[in-house]
């Protein structure tokens, strides 16, 4: 049989410690995968062109967790580059949600990931990364300047701690089953 | 990775830097394909070796590769990184297999309108465990 598979994404700016928590969390060393820009962007046909293409390479960590013999989680973490949107477009489809680290020293960093998935609709949850003692800020003063709404889970969290990472996760699914549809009352 | 306007001399080797990528092109390896032609293959959609009863001396290096290491269940990416290969050549060598029933896919993702209470819940219970 094979397993099912679900997604979850971390984002953030570059340095906020995306690959530090799926690292955390996930059983195996965090993998990198790469895509090459042009395969995003070259049609079969338009092969006679490539000699003349600088290649770029998008690099992409990530993680896994067995849940259990039917479900396997991975953890991806989105390129740090904001050039690189396509990447995220296809590491959102069909994600479950997103956990958007954020160091309050370079707020302003996680801005885009955080227009990305309220654009998308997507579930997410605010993990602030609080490693060298870097909250200095109270959650309602960081929460005011990310202006997120107040349903959006605000953690605080030390992303290379396993349980910090796991209790992301657990606040992800959590807020991710507040927004589905009332379950029907069985007759 | 070369910047616009640095002279070549300085990029530390004289004539091949980073722009000029991996000395074997990545997609050679697919004979110039850069699509699947049949499969949608998420970056975590799971992939199992199958038996196809056809002669896998019939493929590549790559092929034969990729078809050792889904002994086990593995996602695309994990494929791609295995293989050191850029994803998208990883989803071509996939799909060639998967034609040849070499491979099988699992559930890509049940859910196109967003997952059901039950998977959530089971993925909750998961995390709440390890």
């Amino acid at each position: 049989m094979v397993p099912e598979s679900v997604k979850v994404v971390v984002a953030g700016g570059f340095g906020a410690g995306k690959t530090t928590l799926v690292g955390s969390v996930s059983e195996i060393a965090p993998m990198t995968t790469e895509e090459l820009l042009t395969s995003a962007s070259v049609g079969v046909d338009d092969l006679a062109g490539v000699e003349r293409k600088t290649t770029t390479t998008v690099a992409m960590d990530f993680g896994r967790i067995t849940i259990n013999q039917q479900i396997v989680l991975y953890l991806f973490g989105t390129p740090g580059q904001d050039r690189f949107w396509f990447m995220w477009n296809e590491l959102a489809q069909g994600a479950l949600g997103a956990i958007v680290l954020v160091d309050t020293r370079r707020l302003e960093a996680s801005f885009a990931s955080i227009d990305f998935f309220e654009r998308r609709g997507m579930p997410f949850v605010i993990a602030v990364n609080c490693f060298d003692g870097g909250c200095q800020h109270s959650v309602a003063e960081i929460r005011q300047a990310l202006a997120v709404a107040d349903e959006v889970p605000f953690i605080l969290c030390d992303a290379r701690s396993r349980e910090s990472a796991k209790l992301a996760l657990i606040k992800l699914l959590q807020h991710a089953m507040s927004r589905l549809p009332p379950a029907p009352v069985l007759a | 990775m070369a910047r616009r306007g640095t002279p070549m001399a300085d990029l530390g080797s004289e004539w091949v830097d980073d722009a000029a990528g991996p000395l074997v092109r990545p997609y050679t390896l697919t004979g110039g394909r850069t699509r699947p032609m049949h499969s949608r293959l998420d970056v975590a959609t799971q992939v199992v070796a199958a038996e196809s009863g056809l002669d896998p001396m019939e493929l590549g290096p790559e092929h034969r590769k990729i078809i050792t290491l889904c002994h086990h269940p593995l996602s695309v990416a994990e494929v791609a990184s295995y293989t050191r290969v850029p994803l998208g050549v990883a989803r071509v060598l996939l799909d060639d297999l998967i034609n040849r029933g070499d491979i099988v896919v699992g559930t890509p993702t049940r859910h196109e309108g967003g997952p059901d209470r039950d998977l959530l819940q089971a993925i909750l219970d998961g995390i709440r465990a390890i």
